[in-house]
């Protein structure tokens, strides 16, 4: 544990010097101002809305050799009932027998309503094909539950297996740094440069962690979805990814999500 | 499906053979000021809209943050109290594209407009005012930009 | 073709304040793809607006501009009802334009 932190310690402090002028340094509190302000210029007009319009559209829209669109979509609170569903999100479906995320709950309907291939899907780049038109989906669906307080069930035995494999996952150090999502997300008050970690172990607090995402990226002008983001955090542990909408990305969703109950989300948010 | 970029390339060829049978329209090409948009600095920037050399004024007004997390959408603003006004711009200073925008100013509209810009650097935003007796008014503010970290 | 506009217009009093948002990948043409190749510009290079018909705004923009581009102005003069009709056109000569209503 000391020598991952004292890793991630010299890591942070190399990026600081090398990175952040030195004035950072010295205004530590001014520049966390700056950056608030600077943050919450962008939340009115947040470019997620383009991708937001296009998921209503796609979700209405008749697609795919079953020529369907996906209003009879169950996302777990019946079907085509979108309000509400993704704060309760990742769950249990009885039709398919196990605990699904929203993206993955996504490929099941694409394939059995619309008759698109899941696989092809799942295997498709970020940002291509299928994958942007699953981020206008993510997009909405997340923004009809803007403001709602996250509850996960935890009623059914498989999504309480699931909280206990997330938690397994969240804390399983492996790769060339040792890394495992706790390292940078299992402390209180981390922060690399400056981009605050939200501890996610616990509740995080309103629109932090679990309850930002999916969110526009600004430094990319891209929509990145649950998946994407986790696909990413493995990318920073120098791990390879477990893969699009498996059950260990579920898991972790479940184990964040319940960690993060009572939580209001804030998705589709903007981040820098 | 076609990619972007396939789409992109043909419809470059298609607009090349367009503008080459003279089939775009010529007065909406012709609008866009390119050597406003080429200059390379405030007083040539002014000088592309037959503006005289920039002065310092307090009736202009630059709004942005003091910090951006990252450079490539930052919200300015540009307004002013003066009186016949017909332009008003924003410059990002050490941009490979200093001017940023070019707003005309209607009696139908305030003048005052917020947008989003690229920094690609820390650099001095302008805020520029363009009279119908061309004098050129500007006041500016130093933005930061400073790359996020890992996270986020 | 771009996706549409989010057009908002809020009337308090004589100043409508109208905050725009474009999809549009303001391209600057100074990027390179993975190959090695100049990404080629592609930018909105002119902004209009039209207040029940009557043009209203006239912009120039350059490739500085932000990827999927945010506008803000206020027109006097409007009232709930009233139509607010942007149109933008970049250096290829796309053009796209949306409508919406003054609340």
């Amino acid at each position: 544990m000391a020598t991952t932190r004292s890793i991630l310690l010299a890591v942070a402090m190399a990026s600081a010097l090398l990175a952040a002028p030195a004035w950072a340094q010295a205004q530590a509190k001014t520049t966390a101002e700056g950056i608030a302000e600077y943050r919450k210029q962008l939340e009115d007009g947040n470019p997620a809305e383009l991708f937001e319009a296009r998921g209503e559209g796609l979700w209405k829209q008749k697609r795919g050799p079953k020529n369907a669109s996906l209003e009879a979509c169950d996302l777990g609170q019946g079907p085509g009932v979108v309000k509400g569903a993704f704060v309760t999100l990742p769950r249990f479906f009885a039709d398919t027998g196990r605990v699904q995320d929203l993206e993955s709950r996504l490929l099941t309907c694409m394939e059995t309503l619309q008759g698109l291939n899941a696989k092809e899907i799942a295997a498709t780049p970020f940002g291509r094909g299928e994958q942007r038109n699953m981020e206008g989906l993510v997009a909405w669906i997340s923004a009809e539950s803007k403001g709602l307080r996250f509850n996960l069930p935890q009623g059914h035995a498989q999504e309480r297996q699931m909280y206990e494999a997330g938690k397994r996952v969240f804390f399983f150090r492996a790769g060339t740094h040792d890394f495992s999502c706790s390292s940078c997300h299992g402390i209180e008050g981390q922060r690399i440069r400056l981009q605050d970690l939200p501890l996610l172990t616990k509740n995080p607090g309103d629109g932090v962690g679990f309850a930002a995402w999916p969110a526009y990226r600004v430094s990319s002008g891209e929509l990145w979805g649950m998946q994407r983001r986790l696909n990413d955090c493995y990318r920073q542990q120098r791990f390879p990814f477990p893969g699009y909408a498996s059950d260990v990305t579920i898991a972790l969703g479940v184990y964040m999500g319940v960690n993060a109950k009572g939580a209001q989300s804030i998705a589709p948010s903007i981040k820098r | 499906m076609t990619t972007r970029r396939e789409m992109l390339a043909t419809s470059t060829r298609l607009a090349a053979l367009l503008a080459g049978a003279g089939l775009l329209p010529a007065t909406a090409l012709a609008a866009w000021n390119q050597p406003a948009f080429e200059a390379k600095s405030l007083a040539d920037v002014a000088k592309a809209f037959g503006g005289s050399a920039p002065v310092e004024s307090k009736d202009v007004t630059v709004s942005g943050p003091e910090i951006a997390e990252n450079g490539a959408v930052v919200q300015v603003g540009c307004a002013t109290t003066l009186a016949n006004v017909k332009q008003l711009m924003l410059l990002v200073e050490k941009n490979p594209n200093v001017l940023a925008a070019s707003f005309e100013v209607s009696p139908a509209i305030d003048a005052n407009f917020t947008t989003r810009v690229k920094m690609g650097q820390s650099s001095d935003v302008y805020a520029v005012a363009l009279t119908t007796d061309n004098k050129v008014f500007f006041a500016k503010k130093e933005i930061k930009v400073t790359l996020g970290g890992c996270g986020g | 073709m771009a996706d549409p506009m989010r057009i908002r217009a809020q009337a308090q009093g004589d100043k409508t304040t109208v905050r725009v948002l474009m999809q549009h990948e303001m391209e600057t043409g100074q990027r390179r793809d993975s190959a090695g190749k100049t990404i080629p510009a592609w930018y909105i290079q002119e902004v209009s607006a039209t207040l029940n018909g009557k043009k209203v705004l006239a912009a120039e923009w350059g490739p500085s501009i932000s990827k999927n581009p945010f506008m803000q102005f206020v027109v006097k003069g409007a009232k709930a009802g009233d139509k607010i009709a942007v149109t933008w056109k970049d250096n290829k000569g796309e053009t796209r334009t949306d409508e919406a209503t003054v609340t």
